[in-house]
């Protein structure tokens, strides 16, 4: 198989683009998509400040390793999450990343955060590891960036992400979850900044041969307690059609965007108020985060509900 | 002749498989029942097409591209 481009040997084949690349035209591939999401979502400026959470993964690794190419001004946002070897291999891993680069990382120890690390909040409190480390992440992601001075937050979700997610707010008509799925969240409040999401038009195979062939070493193992996770079910068959019918994802996910997700918008109105116990921005009296805090607390006291 | 067998590691366990007879990476990855969006196969230091002819003594790496979970990548959201 030759290169589309330069008709080279080709090394990645990109089934849904009916398009193969050598290792060069990948990576401008690669970059140049990432550059079209951010310009055509109006994601974010070269004035920007941009804080990049770095789990260790090939998708964040591989979302810093272009913005920093690109020359937009980042530091990375690693949070210890206390998951035994597998945190410890991918702060190690993102240590070396930002290292290699010259790159600032901040990082929080959620150990150091008040005992809130992962399997420790979900064996003292009746959620799931799966849905105490999201509400945890996004409250860190929005803190660490406003406190931080930074007016952008960026993730690593690619468009295997978005589509599983889609598929799972679909299923269980999640309205209000759907009027938020998009590749940018303004800043919608003085306290919150603005969400983007470049790598979203990048599948997962892609950001995987990106990370690999720019020889980023990301960890590859999955976290030890997302082996079940409903998301990664929505993948594997999200995939089998992919495999069956190439551009599935893309356009389920891009069609999401361009004609389904206003109707969501339109109908669905959120009115934030601010915590009373953190101050943050929250639909509720006192938001998620805080009510974790407290459901942690009562539970090592000793104090049932 | 003998026709030998390609060694296949699969990642992360890098458990090892033996696959008989030079093959395309396309049928390599069809005795394994893995479908090809999911993993990368690398020779070496670097990675082949599914078009790919594979010799028999060959060794591949197969990598899941669907990592982490740790990122909000995968993990529920609400």
């Amino acid at each position: 198989m030759k290169c589309v481009k330069c008709r080279n040997k080709a090394l990645v084949q990109i089934r849904r683009h009916n398009s193969a690349f050598c290792q060069p035209c990948f990576e401008e591939y690669f970059t140049n998509q990432v550059a079209r999401a951010i310009k055509e979502e109006h994601m974010l400026t070269h004035q920007d400040r941009v804080l990049v959470a770095v789990s260790g993964g090939k998708d964040s690794l591989a979302l810093w390793d272009v913005l920093l190419n690109l020359g937009y001004e980042t530091a990375g946002l690693h949070i210890h999450q206390g998951i035994f070897d597998y945190s410890a291999s991918s702060f190690e891993k993102t240590t070396r990343y930002a290292e290699s680069r010259g790159a600032r990382l901040i990082t929080i120890d959620l150990g150091a955060e008040g005992d809130l690390e992962i399997p420790s909040v979900a064996g003292s409190t009746r959620r799931t590891e799966c849905s105490a480390c999201g509400l945890i992440k996004r409250h860190y992601f929005n803190k660490v960036a406003l406190e931080e001075g930074f007016t952008i937050m960026a993730t690593g979700h690619n468009l295997d992400d978005e589509a599983a997610r889609l598929l799972g707010n679909v299923l269980r008509w999640q309205s209000a979850y759907l009027a938020v799925q998009t590749p940018v969240l303004e800043a919608t409040h003085p306290r919150l900044v603005k969400k983007v999401k470049p790598l979203f038009r990048l599948s997962e195979y892609e950001t995987a041969s990106y990370a690999f062939l720019r020889g980023i070493d990301y960890i590859v193992e999955e976290c030890p307690f997302s082996h079940d996770a409903i998301q990664l079910q929505y993948k594997e068959v999200l995939n089998r059609l992919e495999h069956r019918s190439p551009g599935t994802k893309q356009s389920f996910v891009l069609g999401f965007l361009r004609e389904g997700r206003r109707a969501f918008a339109e109908t669905t109105e959120v009115h934030l108020k601010e915590c009373l116990s953190c101050g943050y921005p929250t639909t509720g009296e006192v938001c998620g985060f805080c009510r974790l805090q407290q459901e942690v607390q009562h539970a090592r006291s000793g104090v049932r509900k | 002749m003998g026709e030998g067998s390609m060694r296949v590691i699969l990642f992360p366990k890098r458990e090892e498989k033996e696959i008989p007879g030079r093959r395309r990476v396309a049928d390599v990855l069809k005795a394994l029942d893995i479908i090809p969006e999911t993993v990368l196969v690398a020779q070496g230091s670097t990675l082949v097409t599914l078009d790919e002819m594979v010799e028999a003594d060959a060794v591949l790496r197969i990598i899941p591209v669907i990592s982490g979970g740790h990122n909000g990548e995968v993990c529920e959201v609400s």
